[in-house]
C-alpha cells in the first residue's frame, strides 16, 4: 500500500525537478527506478517461489535463498496439472475467436463506413455499446439459451451448448466484434475513396472491393487488433466460468483458479502454474509489442 | 446522418464541401444516391453481398448480446429456479424490494463498488498520468521503463489475483517478510482479512490499470502540437503550468476514453475478487453478486438478474456518455 501512497508527493517534486529541461533528471530517474523496482516484484516473487522445490521452502522458509533452484514445479505443473493441456484448450478457443472476430468486424466495418446508407450509425453505436456492457449482465439469458439448444450426443456429451468450446468462442467473437468494428470503420474512413472508385470503374464488385482493396490496406490495423485480441481472449476468465463446466476443456486462464484450490498447500507449484500463464503472453508482447500498444491506442485515439 | 461516414473519408475535403463529398463517396454509395437515381451503381449481386456482409455480424450481435440483456430485464421480474421454462413466474419489483431492502451483501457490495471507482480514479489513473507524463520526457532508459510498467496489462485480472495471493499470503508471501510479521500473530492475511481485503484488491488492480492508463497517455501527449508547449514556455509558464492548462486540456479525446475506461472498469471488476474468494467476506461487488445467484445449488435468477440489471442501467451512464462523446461529433458534423 505504501507504493501508492508515496508516489503523489514524490512527483509532483520530480516534476519540479525537470522544469528546466536542461538539467539531469535525477530525481526522474531515483522515482522511476523504486517504482519499476516495485512494479516487478510480484512477478519476480512469483517466479522466485515457483523455481524453488517445495521441500526447500518448507525447510528454508519461503523468504530466504537456501535449497536448490529446479524446473521441476514447472515440469509438474506442466505434465501432472494439466497445463499441457489447458495451454491447448486456450489455443482451440483463442485462434477461431480471432480469425472469426476480425472476419465479422472487418465486413461490417467496410460496409458502415465505406458504403453509406440510413443505419450505418445506428448500428455502430449498437456495436460500441455492446462490447462496453459488464458480461455479468448477460450470463444468465446466455446460459439459458445455450443450455435449451438441444444437439446431438455424438456432437456434444452435454446435449447442449454448454460444456462446449463453441459456446465459449461464439460469445467471446459476439462480444470482441463491437470494439474490433469501431476501430476497423474508423481506420477505413480515412482511407481515400479514390482507391475502391478505381477498382468500380474496373468494374469489381463489393466483395472485391472488400477483399482484395481495402483488406490488404487494413493490415496494419489487423495486426495490431489481431494481436490486442489474442491476448483479451486469451486472458478471458469469465465465459469459460460460466459455460465450461468439464475441468480438462477449460482454457489456462480459468483453470488455473481451479488449481489454486487443488494446491492449496503447495504455493511453488501455484506459483509455476501462474509462471506458464504468464509465459505466452509475455512472449507475444516481446515479439508483438509494438502492434500491441497501437492496437490499445487505436481505440482510444480517436474518441 | 447519410453523409457522416464519407465525411472523415475524405481528410484532404474543406468543411461544408458537401458536393465532394458525395462524388468521393460514390464508390460506395450506390444505396444512398440511389435515392437520387443511380442504383445502377449497386448490382443486385452486390446488395445481396452487402445484405451478408452486415446481417451476418448484426445478427451475431443481437442474438448473443442485446437479446439476452433485454432477457435479463425481463427475468429479473421474475421468479425462477433455471430448470423448466414452464416455472417462470411472474414476480413484479420484489426481486428489486428483496435486493435493497433484504439482501445483506447489496449495500455492502454497491459501496465496494464507489470504492473501487474512487481508487482507481484518484490512485491508479493519476499514477498511470504521471509515469506517462515523466516517460514522455526524453530520458535516458524510457523504453525499458515504459517496458516494466506496461507488462500487467498483457495479464488478465483472474491471474493478477493469483500472482498478488502469492505475493499477500500471511505465511509464505513476499509482503509479510518484508513488513517483518511473517510468522507473528501479527501477520496480515491480506486477501483473507475481511478488513483490508478490499484495499489489498484494489492495489493489485492499480498494478494493471495505472500501465494501461500510462500507455494511452503516452499515445496522447505524443499527439499534442510541440508549439503548444513552446507558446507556453515562451509566454513564461513553468512546467505545472504548461501541463495543466494547455498540454491536458489539449489531450481531450484520451482523457475522455480515460474517464470512460476507468469507470467501466470498475464496473467490470470481477475477475480478480472472484479469484480471491469468490466475492464473498469484504470483496462483495455487484458483477460477483450476479454471478452468485446464477450458479450453485439454489439458483435465484431472478434475483441474480436483478442485480444484473442494476449493474446494467449504472454502466449505461458511461456508455452512454462515451457514445454520445464519440457519435454525436460525427451526426453533427
Amino acid at each position: 500500500m505504501s507504493t501508492l501512497a508515496n508516489p503523489i508527493p514524490r512527483a509532483t517534486a520530480a516534476a519540479g525537478a525537470t522544469r528546466n529541461s536542461g538539467k539531469r533528471h535525477y530525481g526522474t530517474h531515483i522515482f522511476l527506478t523504486v517504482m519499476a523496482i516495485m512494479w516487478l516484484i510480484p512477478l519476480g516473487w512469483s517466479l522466485f517461489t515457483a523455481l524453488r522445490p517445495k521441500a526447500d521452502t518448507d525447510k528454508f522458509g519461503y523468504f530466504s535463498l537456501g535449497g536448490t533452484f529446479n524446473f521441476d514445479n514447472f515440469i509438474q505443473a506442466w505434465t501432472q496439472g494439466g497445463f499441457s493441456k489447458y495451454l491447448l484448450n486456450s489455443v482451440i478457443i483463442t485462434v477461431p475467436s480471432v480469425l472469426l472476430t476480425l472476419f465479422f468486424a472487418s465486413m461490417m466495418a467496410f460496409a458502415v463506413s465505406r458504403v453509406s446508407w440510413k443505419f450505418n450509425v445506428t448500428l455502430l453505436i449498437m456495436f460500441t455499446a455492446g462490447n462496453l456492457l459488464p458480461p455479468q449482465v448477460l450470463a444468465a439469458p446466455l446460459f439459458e439459451m445455450f443450455k435449451h439448444v438441444t444437439l446431438p450426443y455424438s456432437f456434444s456429451d452435454s446435449g447442449n451448448l454448454l460444456n462446449t468450446y463453441i459456446s465459449v468462442i461464439a460469445v467471446d467473437t459476439a462480444f470482441q466484434i463491437g470494439f474490433c468494428t469501431f476501430v476497423l470503420s474508423n481506420y477505413m474512413k480515412a482511407l481515400s475513396s479514390d482507391l475502391t472508385e478505381a477498382a468500380l470503374v474496373d468494374g469489381a464488385g463489393i466483395w472485391r472491393q472488400y477483399w482484395n482493396i481495402i483488406l490488404p490496406l487494413c493490415r496494419p490495423a489487423l495486426a495490431a487488433l489481431g494481436t490486442l485480441e489474442v491476448i483479451f481472449i486469451y486472458n478471458d476468465f469469465f465465459w469459460p466460468l460460466l459455460f465450461i463446466q468439464s475441468g480438462n476443456r477449460l482454457p489456462i486462464t480459468t483453470a488455473i483458479n481451479n488449481l489454486q484450490g487443488e494446491f492449496l498447500s503447495n504455493y511453488n507449484l501455484l506459483a509455476a502454474g501462474a509462471t506458464i500463464t504468464v509465459i505466452p503472453t509475455l512472449i507475444i508482447y516481446l515479439v508483438l509489442q509494438r502492434q500491441f500498444v497501437a492496437g490499445l491506442t487505436l481505440g482510444s485515439s480517436k474518441g | 446522418m447519410s453523409t457522416t461516414a464519407e465525411k472523415p473519408a475524405a481528410p484532404d475535403s474543406e468543411p461544408g464541401a458537401a458536393g465532394r463529398i458525395t462524388v468521393k463517396g460514390q464508390p460506395g454509395t450506390g444505396r444512398r444516391t440511389g435515392k437520387a437515381g443511380r442504383v445502377r451503381r449497386l448490382t443486385r449481386r452486390d446488395k445481396f453481398i452487402l445484405a451478408i456482409m452486415v446481417g451476418v455480424p448484426t445478427l451475431i450481435q443481437l442474438l448473443l448480446v442485446w437479446l439476452p440483456t433485454l432477457f435479463s430485464i425481463a427475468l429479473s421480474f421474475t421468479r425462477w429456479n433455471g430448470l423448466d421454462l414452464k416455472d417462470i413466474k411472474a414476480a413484479g419489483t420484489d426481486n428489486y424490494r428483496y435486493v435493497v431492502q433484504d439482501y445483506p451483501p447489496f449495500w455492502p457490495a454497491i459501496q465496494h463498488n464507489v470504492l473501487w471507482l474512487v481508487f482507481l480514479a484518484l490512485i491508479a489513473t493519476p499514477l498511470g498520468l504521471l509515469l506517462a507524463v515523466l516517460l514522455d520526457q526524453k530520458i535516458r532508459g524510457s523504453k525499458i521503463y515504459q517496458s516494466i510498467f506496461f507488462t500487467p496489462v498483457m495479464l488478465s485480472l483472474a491471474l493478477i489475483g493469483i500472482i498478488w495471493q502469492l505475493f499477500y499470503n500471511r505465511d509464505s508471501g513476499l509482503l509479510n517478510y518484508l513488513l517483518g510479521t511473517a510468522g507473528t500473530p501479527q501477520a496480515v492475511d491480506w486477501f483473507g482479512d475481511s478488513n483490508v481485503n478490499i484495499w489489498a484488491a484494489m492495489v493489485a488492480a492499480t498494478w494493471r490499470h495505472a500501465g494501461y492508463v500510462m500507455i494511452l497517455y503516452l499515445a496522447g501527449l505524443k499527439g499534442v502540437d510541440p508549439s503548444l508547449r513552446e507558446a507556453a514556455s515562451i509566454d513564461g509558464a513553468n512546467a505545472a503550468q504548461t501541463f495543466f492548462r494547455i498540454v491536458f486540456p489539449a489531450m481531450r479525446p484520451v482523457n475522455i476514453v480515460i474517464v470512460v475506461i476507468t469507470i467501466i472498469e470498475s464496473l467490470r471488476a470481477f475477475d480478480i475478487v472472484y479469484v480471491i474468494n469468490r466475492g464473498t467476506n469484504g470483496l462483495e461487488l455487484i458483477s460477483a453478486l450476479v454471478i452468485q445467484n446464477l450458479i450453485g445449488e439454489g439458483q435465484v435468477i431472478g434475483v441474480g438478474s436483478s442485480l444484473a440489471v442494476i449493474l446494467l442501467v449504472v454502466s449505461l451512464i458511461p456508455i452512454v456518455f462515451y457514445l454520445i462523446r464519440t457519435f454525436g461529433k460525427e451526426s453533427k458534423a
